[in-house]
C-alpha cells in the first residue's frame, strides 16, 4: 500500500515535468471586438425546438452584427414573463397565445409590449400517424371519428377511444369538444410532449392506432409526416364559451413580446427583435438542423444566416 | 359471565382486528355497487373552483422586494458564484476557473484521501475524471458548486433540527409534519413563487434544491438520536454528565453512522432535483439533460445523467468512509504524508492555472457521444425486443388491480370513502389514527380535486406496496450481506439521481403513457431509500442478538423475521414512511407520463398561469394523502403488538 503510494507521488511528480512544456492560459486571449453601443441582451429561452431556432438565429445576429453580449436564460413561459418586471429577462421570442399572461403583464402591471409577429403560424388540433390516414382515409373527417372509436381502446380509456392529450403548456378544449361533438372518446392525459411523441413514434413503427392532441411547427414533423383531422373550422368567436366549444382551435400568430424597460432602452437590439420575422420553412429549417443534425444553436444560426442574408439585413434596417 | 366474555375476547384479539377489516371492505364494496356515481366531486382538467381561483388571484401576494429576502438571496448568489468561479465559470479576468481541472482532481483526492481512505481517493479521482472524459466537465463543475452549496445549506439547518427532534418529543411532532410538507409539496407547486422571491438565479435554484433535500437529514438526525439506548444515556447522566455532555459524549458518537445515511440522502435528494431546476436556469448537467430531451435524443440525456449518477456515487462514498473513519489523531507518518500530499495539491493547483492542458480538460478523448450511440442502440433493442410482452403486463396489472381500486375510490360518493377511510384508521390505529384521517379526508374534500387524489391514491397505494415489500426483501439482503450491499448501492444511488426522463422515454416505449409507465417510475425512484434505511437498520441489530438465536439453531428465516425485522422495528417504519414519501414526491413526474390526476393538474397550473391555483391545491392534495397514510401507518405499527419479547424491542 505505501508503495502504491509512492508509485503515485512518482506518477505526479513526471506528470508534472512533462507538463511543463505545454501552452499557457490566456495566451492567445482574443482582442475585445469593437463592440457596439449593445450592452447585455438577456433572451428568454422557452423549452422547444421552434423557440430555439429563433433564439439561436436572433442571438447569434444580435451578438455577431451588433456586438451584444446575449445572455440566454432557460425557462419555461411564464418564468420568463415574471423576469420582465424583474428586468432579469428582455425578450421573449416566441409566445403561443397566453392571452391572461398579455393581461397581467401586459395591461395590468404594465412591464411588458408586444412587438409584432414573428410570422411563424401555430397549428392545434388532432393528429393521427401516417399510416393510420393511409390505410383509413375517411378518418381524417371528423365525423368518422366514432366508427373508429373501438380501435383507440386503450387500459386508461375505460372502454371508450382514447384521445391523447399533451403537453400541460397548452390550453386544449379537448374535453369539451368530445363532449359537444358526442365522439365516443375519452381524452388521456399523456402529460408531456415527450411522451407524445415516443406515442407516435411507436404508433407509426407498430402500426398501432393513436389519435392525439399535436402542434406544428414542431421539429417532429420532419421525422413523421402526421395528418391532421378535420374538425368542425373555426369561426371567430366560436371558442368564446370554453364549455360549448365545438369548433377547430384557432390558428395561432405566435408572436414577439418584450419587456417595457427593454423597448425604452433604444438597445440596437430591441430594433433586431421587432424587426425580426421569418416563416415556418425558415424556423423548420433550423429547428431540423438542432435537432435532427444534432448541430449546436450557435452553429445552425451561422449556417442559416450564411444562406438568408439578405432577411437579416432587413432585420438590422440594412436594405 | 363477566369473566368469560373477557377471556374470549381475549383470545380472539389477534384476529378479530383483520375479521373487522374485511366486514368493512366487504361493506364499502356492496355500498359501491349501491351509491356507484353519487356524489364523486368529478372536475374537469380545465375545470376549476371558487378556491382555486382564489388561490391564482393572490398567487404574487407574497410579492418580492422583502429585505430579509433580499439579504438571503444576495447571500446565497454569492456562494453559488464563488463556488463556480473557483470550479466551473472563466472568473476574475481569466479564460477559465480559478482551479483547473487538474487542480479540482487533486484537491477533492486529496480531500477524499484525508477524511476517508486512500481507497476513496482514487474513487474520486476515476469519477471526475470520467465526467471529464465525457465531455462534461464544465457542466459537471457548476451541478457540483450548485449541490456543494445545497447540501451544506442544508445541513446548517438540518443537523441542528434533528439535534431539537431528537430530544424533544413536541418539536419531534411539529417537524414530522413540516418535513412531510417539504418532501411531498411538489417542487412545481413553489418553483414560479419562489423566482418571485429570490428572482431568476443561483438563489432560487439552490433554495428550491434545499428544501427538498434538507428533510431526509432531519429525519435521520432524530431518529438516530431517538434510537440511542436509554441504558447508554442513564449510564452518563449517572456519571454526572450534564445535558450537553450526554449529547456531545452519547449521542452524537452513538448516531453517528445513521446521521451519515441521512446526509447521503441529502444529497442524493439534492442531486435528483438538477433537472426541475434547470428549469429555471439552474446551469450544470440539467441543462444539457432538458435541452437533449426536447428532442427525445436519449443517448445524450443518459451521458448527462450518468455524469449526476458518478458524482452522487463519489460524494456518497466519501462522505460514508469520512462517517466510518475513527476519530483518532494522525501519526507522525501519516502527517508527513498528509503533508507531502498537500504540497502536491498546491503544485497540481499552480499547474492548473498556468497551462491550458491542465486548466480545460482535453476533448481528445471523446467518450460522451460513444456512450451516448451505446445508450441509444441499448434503448432500441429493449424496445423492440421487448415492446409486445410489455403491453400485455401492463394491460394485466392495469385491468386486474388498478382499475378495480381506482373505479372503488372514484366511484364511491366521497362521504362513503372518507368514513371508511376513518373506520380503517381506527381499527388500525385507535384514536390516534383516526382523528388525521378525518380532518385529511374533509381538507382533501376542501382542495376541489377529490376526484383526481382518488385517482392518485389509487396509483400511490399499489407503487407503495410493490416499494415496500421490494425495499424489505433487497434492504434485509443488503443489511445481511456486505457484498450485495456494496454491489447493489451504485444501482440504488442511480435510482436515485438519473434524472427520471431519461429512463422513462424507453418505459414509455414498453408500456405506453400509462399510469402503470407513472407506477413504474415511483418504484424506481422510492425503491432504493426504502432499501437503504433498512439496510442500515439490520446492520444496527447488535451482533450478539443475531449471534444468541444462531446458537439455539434458528434457520435464517426465523433469525430475519424473529430478531433483525422486530428489532429494527424503528428503521423499518421509517423506511415505509420514506419508501411512500417518496412515491409520493414522483407524483408529478407520473402525471407527465400519462397518470393524470394530481400530478397533471401540478403540471398544468405550473405551465398555465389561469390554472396556478388548481395546481396548488392539486399539490396541497398530494401532501394531505401522505400525511394521511404517513399517519394511519405509524398509528397502526405503535399499536401492532410483535409475538414474544426481544431485549432489542426497547431500544
Amino acid at each position: 500500500m505505501n508503495k502504491l503510494r509512492y508509485a503515485g507521488v512518482l506518477t505526479a511528480a513526471a506528470l508534472a515535468l512533462a507538463g511543463c512544456g505545454g501552452e499557457k492560459v490566456g495566451a492567445d486571449e482574443p482582442a475585445a471586438s469593437g463592440a457596439k453601443d449593445c450592452g447585455t441582451f438577456n433572451l428568454a429561452v422557452n423549452p422547444w425546438v421552434g423557440y430555439e431556432a429563433n433564439a439561436a438565429v436572433v442571438g447569434y445576429v444580435a451578438s455577431k452584427d451588433l456586438g451584444c453580449t446575449v445572455v440566454k436564460k432557460n425557462l419555461k413561459e411564464e418564468i420568463s414573463w415574471q423576469g420582465f418586471g424583474t428586468g432579469e429577462v428582455d425578450a421573449v421570442l416566441e409566445n403561443w397565445g397566453h392571452e391572461d399572461l398579455k393581461k397581467k403583464y401586459i395591461e395590468d402591471q404594465k412591464v411588458a409590449v408586444e412587438t409584432g409577429s414573428t410570422g411563424v403560424k401555430g397549428v392545434i388540433g388532432w393528429y393521427v400517424p401516417p399510416w393510420m390516414a393511409a390505410k383509413y382515409p375517411d378518418i381524417t373527417d371528423w365525423k368518422n371519428l366514432n366508427k373508429y372509436a373501438a380501435q383507440f381502446k386503450t387500459s386508461e380509456s375505460g372502454g371508450k377511444g382514447q384521445l391523447l392529450d399533451g403537453d400541460p403548456s397548452y390550453v386544449t378544449n379537448d374535453e369539451a369538444l368530445v363532449k359537444n361533438l358526442s365522439l365516443n372518446y375519452k381524452v388521456v392525459q399523456s402529460g408531456s410532449e415527450t411522451a407524445l411523441i415516443q406515442a407516435f413514434r411507436d404508433a407509426e413503427k407498430n402500426k398501432k392506432p393513436l389519435l392525439a392532441y399535436f402542434y406544428e411547427p414542431q421539429w417532429f414533423f420532419n421525422e413523421l409526416k402526421l395528418v391532421k383531422i378535420d374538425l368542425p373550422p373555426y369561426k371567430s368567436g366560436c371558442d368564446v364559451d370554453p364549455a360549448k366549444v365545438a369548433c377547430d382551435y384557432p390558428p395561432y400568430d405566435l408572436d414577439k413580446v418584450v419587456s417595457k424597460k427593454f423597448a425604452d432602452s433604444g438597445s440596437p437590439a430591441y430594433d433586431l427583435v421587432k424587426n425580426f420575422q421569418w416563416t415556418n420553412e425558415d424556423q423548420n429549417a433550423v429547428a431540423r438542423m438542432i435537432a435532427v443534425d444534432k448541430l449546436t444553436p450557435d452553429a445552425a444560426a451561422e449556417k442559416w444566416v450564411k444562406d438568408n442574408q439578405s432577411k437579416v439585413d432587413t432585420w438590422l434596417g440594412k436594405k | 359471565m363477566a369473566s368469560i366474555t373477557g377471556s374470549v375476547e381475549f383470545e380472539v384479539r389477534r384476529p378479530r382486528r383483520s375479521v373487522i377489516i374485511g366486514i368493512l371492505l366487504v361493506v364499502w364494496v356492496a355500498a359501491y355497487f349501491l351509491l356507484r356515481g353519487i356524489d364523486t366531486l368529478v372536475l374537469g382538467g380545465q375545470e376549476t373552483t371558487a378556491f382555486h381561483r382564489w388561490l391564482t388571484d393572490h398567487r404574487d401576494d407574497v410579492g418580492q422586494g422583502n429585505a430579509v429576502f433580499d439579504a438571503i438571496r444576495v447571500g446565497v448568489d454569492h456562494f453559488v458564484v464563488l463556488l463556480q468561479n473557483v470550479l466551473a465559470q472563466p472568473s476574475y479576468g481569466r479564460p477559465v476557473p480559478v482551479i483547473g481541472w487538474l487542480g479540482v482532481v487533486a484537491l477533492a483526492a486529496y480531500l477524499a484521501w484525508a477524511f476517508g481512505s486512500w481507497k476513496v481517493a482514487l474513487l474520486t479521482a476515476a469519477g471526475l475524471g470520467f465526467v471529464g472524459l465525457q465531455g462534461l466537465w464544465q457542466e459537471s463543475m457548476d451541478t457540483l458548486s450548485l449541490t456543494i452549496a445545497a447540501v451544506l445549506l442544508s445541513l446548517l439547518v438540518a443537523i441542528p433540527l434533528g439535534i431539537w427532534a431528537g430530544l424533544s418529543n413536541r418539536a419531534f411532532r411539529v417537524a414530522t409534519l413540516v418535513l412531510d410538507l417539504m418532501q411531498t409539496l411538489p417542487t412545481f407547486v413553489y418553483l414560479a413563487p419562489l423566482t418571485l422571491f429570490f428572482a431568476i438565479g443561483p438563489a432560487a435554484a439552490t433554495i428550491a434544491t434545499v428544501i427538498y433535500a434538507a428533510p431526509p437529514a432531519v429525519r435521520l438526525t432524530a431518529h438516530a438520536i431517538r434510537s440511542v439506548p436509554l441504558e447508554s444515556v442513564e449510564a452518563a447522566r449517572s456519571l454526572g454528565s450534564t445535558r450537553g455532555q450526554t449529547l456531545t459524549k452519547v449521542l452524537l458518537p452513538m448516531s453517528r453512522s445513521t446521521v451519515v445515511v441521512g446526509i447521503n440522502q441529502t444529497i442524493m435528494a439534492a442531486l435528483s432535483m438538477v433537472t426541475v431546476a434547470a428549469l429555471i436556469d439552474a446551469p450544470g448537467l440539467g441543462q444539457t439533460v432538458l435541452t437533449a430531451l426536447q428532442t427525445l435524443d436519449v443517448g445524450v440525456a443518459f451521458n448527462a445523467g450518468l455524469a449526476i449518477v458518478v458524482i452522487a456515487i463519489v460524494l456518497d462514498r466519501v462522505t460514508t468512509a469520512a462517517g466510518d473513519r475513527p476519530w483518532r489523531t494522525a501519526s507522525v507518518r501519516r502527517k508527513v504524508l498528509l503533508g507531502a500530499g498537500a504540497v502536491g495539491v498546491l503544485v497540481a493547483i499552480w499547474f492548473s492555472r498556468t497551462y491550458v492542458w491542465a486548466a480545460e480538460f482535453p476533448d481528445t478523448v471523446n467518450l460522451g457521444s460513444r456512450i451516448a450511440v451505446i445508450a441509444t442502440d441499448v434503448t432500441n433493442w429493449v424496445q423492440d425486443t421487448f415492446g409486445g410482452f410489455t403491453y400485455g403486463v401492463r394491460d394485466a396489472v392495469t385491468n386486474g388491480l388498478l382499475n378495480p381500486l381506482e373505479a372503488l375510490l372514484t366511484g364511491s360518493p366521497w362521504w362513503l370513502v372518507a368514513a371508511v377511510v376513518v373506520a380503517l384508521a381506527a381499527v388500525l390505529g385507535g384514536w390516534r389514527g383516526a382523528v388525521p384521517a378525518a380532518v385529511c379526508s374533509g381538507l382533501l374534500v376542501a382542495t376541489g380535486v377529490w376526484h383526481d387524489s382518488m385517482i392518485t391514491l389509487a396509483s400511490t397505494l399499489l407503487a407503495t406496496v410493490v416499494v415496500v415489500v421490494v425495499g424489505l426483501a433487497l434492504g434485509v439482503w443488503a443489511g445481511r450481506k456486505h457484498r450485495v450491499d456494496t454491489w447493489i448501492r451504485p444501482v440504488l444511488d442511480a435510482g436515485q439521481t438519473m434524472p427520471p426522463f431519461v429512463y422513462l422515454v424507453p418505459f414509455l416505449a414498453l408500456f405506453g403513457s400509462s399510469r402503470f409507465t407513472a407506477i413504474a417510475a415511483a418504484v424506481v425512484y422510492a425503491v432504493p431509500v426504502t432499501t437503504k434505511i433498512v439496510a442500515d437498520g439490520i446492520k444496527a441489530v447488535p451482533v450478539a442478538t443475531v449471534e444468541a438465536a444462531n446458537s439455539v439453531g434458528s434457520s435464517s428465516w426465523q433469525v430475519i423475521s424473529k430478531v433483525q425485522l422486530p428489532v429494527a422495528r424503528r428503521a423499518i417504519t421509517l423506511a415505509v414512511n420514506q419508501g411512500l414519501i417518496y412515491v409520493l414526491a414522483m407524483v408529478v413526474v407520473g402525471g407527465l407520463v400519462g397518470a393524470g390526476a394530481l400530478g397533471y393538474d401540478v403540471a398544468a397550473g405550473f405551465a398555465q398561469s389561469e390554472l396556478y391555483g388548481k395546481g396548488l391545491a392539486a399539490g396541497l392534495a398530494i401532501v394531505l394523502l401522505g400525511v394521511l397514510l404517513d399517519r394511519i401507518t405509524q398509528a397502526a405499527a405503535r399499536t401492532r403488538k410483535f409475538n414474544g419479547t426481544v431485549r432489542g424491542d426497547k431500544l
